[in-house]
């Protein structure tokens, strides 16, 4: 038999004894430590994976885009300092049709050797074969876009490539790490069924686009410790006669950024809700500590009679919520093992491995029970050093009877019944087990309003995006921007009812030492397709003069309307003009900037061109206009409204019903932890007073108002502070989402509200009446035998 | 044995003990200024009215408790100037006490609650034999609740004494008990004096009880009022209730 110091035998006997308040403590802690598990885990599985992929398979640190250069300058950008290796490609984006699609896809043409492997940014092969030389029709593709439309190796495809409509031939699927996350040009959500990269032979793709000899694509990996920064500056100086749209560093490339990103929220979550948890634990863990320290007062006086010191007693007390907090701990790293997996199951929808498994680091395992450890000590530590440093004197002594006091509402001379008076004093008597009975139940309201509202605003976003901005049915992308014939040109296509000419250019926007690359679009001044929306939903209307952006970039840029910015136009005759700043626009969307059509006309000194169209489609003739479309040369890209909406709704169906009911059910462990706890504090000082009531003749039904009138009135107060609690939680993490992509919007509904409020209210209803089951059981006489 | 005991081998000596403690604006005077002497294995039993001091002056000498002035020297050691560790282990070492409502660990057994103390002494009796002394070695699996107040006072005693202490400190031990009870009770208190020779101070409002000590010691508002030896010993089983 193992041997148990009597100490250890009374700490398991104690905790046998609480067994139903160490569960609901236990169980905020498992909560806790779950998501912390989840996160970290999750960050640290993404993290190595990422770090692995893009070592081997050699991501690149610089990318480049611009016209035509060719090859022979490769020599002088591998002689930019800092740079190791080069890559040079032939990048091109083409309609796809693909059979039993309907809707015309886009596919990203992206040159390989076809003997060899690329230098940078490396292929990894799923399925199937490489390319063999000389075949020109050979493809490998994205996995995610064969998987969406059933192609394997054998399969076919075509595309108009150059005006030429091509059958290709699938001969492998491939991933790529320039491609971890896919998302179709100029769009938010990804949609694995409208936007697919092809890999094809160098030869064949320099041969089809006019780039013999040439390229438009420069890829650049840096030697360690090198300046991305520098290296930009060297390589756009070399690249600016031929066209060169503006390098980017790895930072900003869309797969990267998107991912990075991912990983800081990871992060920053698994800091912020544990601590949400952990902190609610501590909280409840110290109140449940005073109460049995009370109870225990005579024990304490009679061990250190026995000559155990101050030391020794607390320390068997600390062990009390240690192991509480470490039994959740386990619970929790086993829910948070599973949570976690399912959350990478996630990832794996949205990002593209060759391999991403799930892995619970030990060290993040230990972490999480040393979290949950420290606040199990935090809590129990005050509660312990109050009691423990009693004098031993002292606590030989009786606790004096507590002193109540006429309660603040009864000094407004108000009229109250015995029931309601005696539910008002208790409450006043304990004020720091009301509040952290009232700050728990706030985090439960708190945590489910922040769940709903996020919902909400994912909600709104697709309808802001979907219902006021893309108010066209179909856009499509020009290869080369067109004379205003073309605008004929797509009106006359079937189905069309209005059509809108869109003009981007890629332009370098400078202010001071502040400088940002992106697409500045050139619209009418009052669309009535695509439209600009600010916050309010109005639609804003363009100015015949002057450049208006949105107010993210006004920050990057540090600029406000009327300031000047120098326009550096990254194509054709490379203009620099200096523009005013018309406007700030207040928008869901990120970094963006628009000119009205005719004024970005006259800053570039061209004509009436298009390098775009927005539509409103006849539904009824959208197969027609598809048909067509996947065989215009004109055109390089095709967007489809409902498409990307329906795209969203899929995604918005997978995961977040899944997030709602994770938040759901810790909202209710939180509530129902708290409001048990406190429950069982109440009856374990009251048992006396309400058996004493009992005996006097008041039925089970009065006493239990008394205790649970205590515990309706906490969760009442608890209201409007777990409102503030969820509207500042969600405040803060729609700010930390928000991002230079978009932003989204802090919109509380009353419906929102109710529902948490409701969730909350029922979760505490079923806990009190748990507790007031064991009324009926009150044994009133062992109740007024015992000695407090 | 007769008082003159107390000169061959000091316990304790306190000398102008006084206890103020204060209430808010109110101060109340517990001792006014104690001098006493107890011997080895001298049995003291203290009478006085309730409030007159007694528990102060017993967890002072307990070391539970420190004089507001005064010194209490134990072998010649002055327990004023211990620090709260020292004091720790002068009780682990040295004492053993009865309280009036025997502050046993519920959640324990008699076994185990002896076993409380015998684990961090040394040289301890096993708790078995502890609790045989006291007449319970039928009932050492039994938690508190499973027995009876007297049964539950003689645990206490057994805590007390299995650590083989020096001087046994006895708070009212029969004060919640019956005649028949407290006489159980006070045999295994006075066995453990006789015995082990343990240096035993018992407070009781019981005046018969007063037959079976050397010497007893009435406090009266914080004084000793006055001390009588007794010529005969009586064995609690021959006191007069
Ligand atoms: N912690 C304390 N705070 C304030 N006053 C105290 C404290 N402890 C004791 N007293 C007061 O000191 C006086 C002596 O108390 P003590 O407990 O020593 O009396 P006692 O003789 O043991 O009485 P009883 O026979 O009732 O147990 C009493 O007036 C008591 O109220
Ligand atoms: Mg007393």
């Amino acid at each position: 038999m193992v041997r148990v110091a009597p100490l250890d035998r009374k700490l398991l006997r104690d905790l046998v004894e609480m067994k139903g308040q160490a569960l609901a403590i236990a169980s905020v802690v498992a909560a806790g430590v779950a998501m912390f598990v989840t996160y970290h885990s999750n960050f640290d599985s993404l993290r190595r994976t990422q770090g692995a992929y893009y070592e081997r398979y050699r991501f690149a640190d610089v990318f480049a885009s611009l016209k035509r250069a060719p090859q022979r300058l490769e020599e002088r950008i591998a002689d930019i300092p800092g740079v190791a290796q080069v890559d040079l490609r032939v990048v091109a984006d083409v309609t796809l049709d693909v059979e039993g699609y309907d809707e015309p896809a886009t596919g990203r043409l992206i040159s390989v050797p076809a003997e060899g492997r690329p230098r940078l940014n490396e292929v990894f092969l799923r399925q199937g074969r490489w390319i063999e030389p000389g075949r020109p029709d050979e493809v490998v593709v994205s996995e995610a876009f064969a998987n969406a439309h059933h192609l394997v190796p054998g399969g076919r495809l075509a595309a108009l490539i150059n005006g030429r409509r091509r059958e290709l031939q699938v001969v492998g699927l491939g991933l790529s790490p320039e491609y971890v996350y896919i998302i179709p040009p100029g769009e938010l959500i990804p949609d694995d069924r409208r936007f697919g990269i092809l890999y094809m032979e160098r030869r064949a793709l320099g041969a089809a686009f006019d780039m013999e000899g040439g390229f438009n694509d420069v890829s650049l990996s840096l030697v360690p410790g090198a300046s991305a920064e520098e290296a930009i500056a060297r390589l756009d100086r070399v690249l600016q006669p031929y066209g060169g749209r503006g390098a980017v560093p790895r930072r900003l490339q869309i797969s990267h950024w998107t991912l990075d990103n991912e990983l800081a929220q990871l992060q920053s979550f698994g800091i912020l809700v544990p601590a949400i948890f952990l902190g609610v634990a501590a909280f409840l863990l110290n109140v449940a500590m005073t109460r049995a320290l009370a109870i225990q007062r005579p024990q304490i006086a009679a061990l250190k009679a026995l000559g155990y010191s101050n030391r020794e007693i607390g320390w068997h007390y600390v062990k009390w919520s240690l192991v509480i907090a470490f039994a959740g701990a386990l619970v929790g790293i086993g829910g948070g093992a599973w949570l976690g997996r399912g959350m990478i199951a996630i990832y794996n929808g949205f990002f593209r491995f060759p391999i991403l498994l799930y892995r619970l680091s030990a060290s993040v395992a230990v972490n999480a029970s040393l979290v949950a450890l420290a606040a199990g000590a935090v809590g129990a530590l005050l509660a312990v050093r109050r009691a423990v440093r009693i004098p031993p004197a002292e606590a030989m002594r009786p606790e004096p009877p507590a002193r109540y006091r006429t309660s603040f509402v009864e000094s407004r001379g108000l009229r109250l019944t015995h029931a309601t008076r005696m539910v008002l004093r208790n409450v006043e008597r304990q004020p720091a087990r009301a509040l952290a009975t009232v700050v728990g139940i706030s985090f439960a309201v708190g945590i489910l309003l922040f769940g709903f509202v996020f919902l909400d605003a994912m909600e709104l976003l697709a309808e802001v995006q979907f219902s006021l901005v893309q108010r066209q049915d179909v856009t499509v992308s020009f290869v080369e921007p067109a004379s205003s014939r073309a605008l004929h040109e797509v009106a006359s296509l079937p189905g069309v009812m209005a059509v809108e000419p869109v003009r981007t250019v890629a332009v370098r926007l400078r202010h001071g030492h502040r400088h940002r690359t992106l697409a500045l679009s050139g619209m009418p001044a009052r669309p009535q397709l695509s439209r600009i929306v600010d916050l309010e939903g109005r639609a804003v209307s363009l100015p015949p003069e002057g450049l208006m952006m949105s107010r993210i970039l006004g920050q990057v840029l540090g600029v406000t309307p009327g300031d000047e910015v120098v326009v550096e136009v990254l194509e054709g005759a490379r203009p620099v003009r200096a523009v005013k700043v018309v406007g700030l626009v207040d928008d869901y969307m990120g970094v963006a900037a628009w000119m009205e059509i005719g004024a970005l006309h006259r800053m570039l000194r061209e004509a009436q061109t298009l390098s775009g169209a927005q539509m409103m489609v006849d539904p009824r003739a959208l197969d027609a206009l598809y048909r067509r479309l996947k065989a215009l040369p004109r055109v390089a890209g095709v967007a489809v409204t409902q498409a990307a909406r329906d795209a969203f709704r899929r995604i918005m169906a997978q995961n977040f019903e899944i997030i709602t009911i994770f938040n759901v059910s810790f909202a209710v462990i939180i509530a129902f932890g708290v409001v048990y706890n406190s429950a069982r504090i109440s009856l374990s000082e009251r048992s006396r007073e309400l058996a004493s009531l009992r005996v006097l003749g008041f039925t089970i039904a009065e006493i239990s108002l008394i205790l649970l009138g205590e515990l309706a009135l906490l969760t009442l107060l608890s209201v409007v502070p777990g409102l503030l609690v969820g509207w500042g939680l969600s405040l803060f993490v729609l700010r930390s989402f928000s991002s230079e992509v978009y932003r989204i919007p802090l919109v509380v509904t009353s419906a929102n509200v109710a529902w948490s409020i409701l969730t909350v209210v029922a979760a505490a209803t079923v806990s009190g009446l748990a507790v007031r089951r064991k009324l009926d059981r009150l044994d009133l006489v062992a109740v007024l035998k015992t000695r407090e | 044995m007769s008082a003159d005991t107390a000169t061959n081998g000091l316990v304790f000596e306190a000398r102008g003990i006084t206890k103020v403690y204060h209430m808010g604006e109110v101060e109340v005077h517990a001792l006014r200024g104690v001098d006493l002497t107890l011997g080895a294995r001298e049995f003291v039993v203290f009478l006085g009215p309730s409030g007159s001091g007694k528990s102060t002056l017993l967890n002072i000498l307990g070391g539970l408790d420190t004089p507001t002035s005064g010194h209490v020297l134990y072998h010649g050691r002055d327990l004023t100037e211990a620090d709260e560790g020292e004091l720790t282990l002068y009780r682990r070492r040295h004492v053993g006490f009865v309280f009036q409502f025997y502050n046993l660990i519920p959640s324990l057994t008699a076994r185990e609650n002896v076993a409380l103390v015998t684990e961090i002494v040394e040289d301890p009796m096993p708790p078995e034999e502890a609790l045989r002394l006291v007449g319970l070695g039928a009932r050492l699996d039994h938690f508190p609740a499973q027995l009876s107040g007297g049964e539950q006072q003689r645990v206490a005693i057994a805590r007390a004494i299995a650590k083989r202490p020096a001087v046994l400190l006895c708070d009212e031990p029969t004060g919640a008990l019956d005649i028949s009870t407290g006489i159980v009770v006070l045999e295994a208190i006075a066995r453990a004096n006789q015995e082990l020779g343990t240096c035993t101070a018992v407070i009781t409002h019981n005046a018969a009880i007063a037959a079976m000590a050397d010497r007893v010691i009435r406090l009266s508002d914080g004084h000793v009022a006055s001390v009588e030896a007794n010529a005969t010993k009586r064995s609690p089983g021959e006191l007069q209730w």
